[in-house]
């Protein structure tokens, strides 16, 4: 008896790029997304353009304080240590 | 912990670092919760004072992150809660597709994405494109992505701080980076 293994389209991969990378797919589905990505070139670029993303993202410095609140917030920590 | 130890004895350089480290994303979570930018910073200035107010009593059974965020969380939910607004910050948002329809025909792609040109992906305008991208979204995917793929924590530290499940954080983080991909593709096939 053969098993007839379902085939991930293109358009269902890349729905499924997020679980993947989360390690959140099932083995079998991990096994479907692999076998796809071995042989679509157009999904791997697409894969490879997520993980570029995420790395990226990774790079953005978070955002600066503005001057007159942070001030004002070590002012509150200074009268915080004086009274305690 | 050294880190609560010196803000007890009141080291205020450490107490900086802290505001410096955290400050941008408190507001990214503060911003799922109320409904203007003024409302989210005050909601933020609110927590780091609990936070000075509360250190001494801090117990050290969560970490020092998760104990802030939940002070967040808490404050931000009152105030949303006076403001009388249904709390949207679980919902997932719209649902659009990771990538249009119209790139598929009966489930291919119809061209393959191009690869992308090194030189171009290092430059300090990608990084622009990235963080509009990221402004552009609606606010939990945003605070999603900033936790996630900007800050770098890890999966269950973002659902604790935002009470998400499992599979809500990942549905959020996937609409979030599918934009932000598509927003990265657009701009560097625009001068191609």
């Amino acid at each position: 008896m053969t098993e007839t293994v379902e085939q991930l389209s293109c358009q269902e991969l890349v729905e499924l790029v997020t679980d993947y990378l989360e390690g959140a797919l099932s083995a079998e589905d991990r096994e479907r997304f692999d076998a796809h990505i071995a042989a679509c070139d157009g999904c791997r670029t697409y894969l490879q353009q997520i993980t570029m993303t995420v790395a990226l993202a990774g790079r953005l410095t978070p955002e600066q304080l503005d001057p007159a609140a942070e001030a004002a917030l070590l002012e509150a920590f200074r009268d915080w240590r004086a009274r305690t | 912990m050294q880190l609560v130890e010196a803000l007890r004895a009141g080291d205020e350089r450490v107490f900086e670092q802290l505001i410096r480290m955290y400050q941008g994303t408190l507001l990214r979570v503060a911003q799922m919760y109320v409904s203007s930018q003024a409302v989210a910073e005050e909601v933020v200035q609110e927590t780091w004072l609990a936070v000075v107010n509360g250190i001494d009593r801090f117990e050290g059974r969560s970490s020092l992150k998760t104990w802030i965020f939940s002070i967040l969380a808490n404050r931000a939910k009152t105030r949303a809660q006076r403001e009388g607004r249904t709390i949207p910050f679980s919902s997932l948002g719209d649902s659009e597709p990771a990538v249009e329809s119209d790139r598929f025909d009966r489930g291919q792609w119809t061209a393959f994405p191009t690869d992308w040109p090194e030189e171009r992906l290092l430059g300090d305008e990608t990084l622009h494109v990235i963080e509009s991208a990221i402004e552009g979204l609606p606010p939990t995917q945003r605070a999603v992505i900033t936790l996630r793929d900007v800050q770098g924590w890890s999966a269950e530290d973002v659902r604790n701080a935002l009470e998400l499940s499992e599979t809500n954080q990942r549905v959020l983080l996937h609409r979030a980076r599918s934009k932000v991909r598509a927003a990265l593709e657009e701009y560097l096939a625009e001068d191609a």
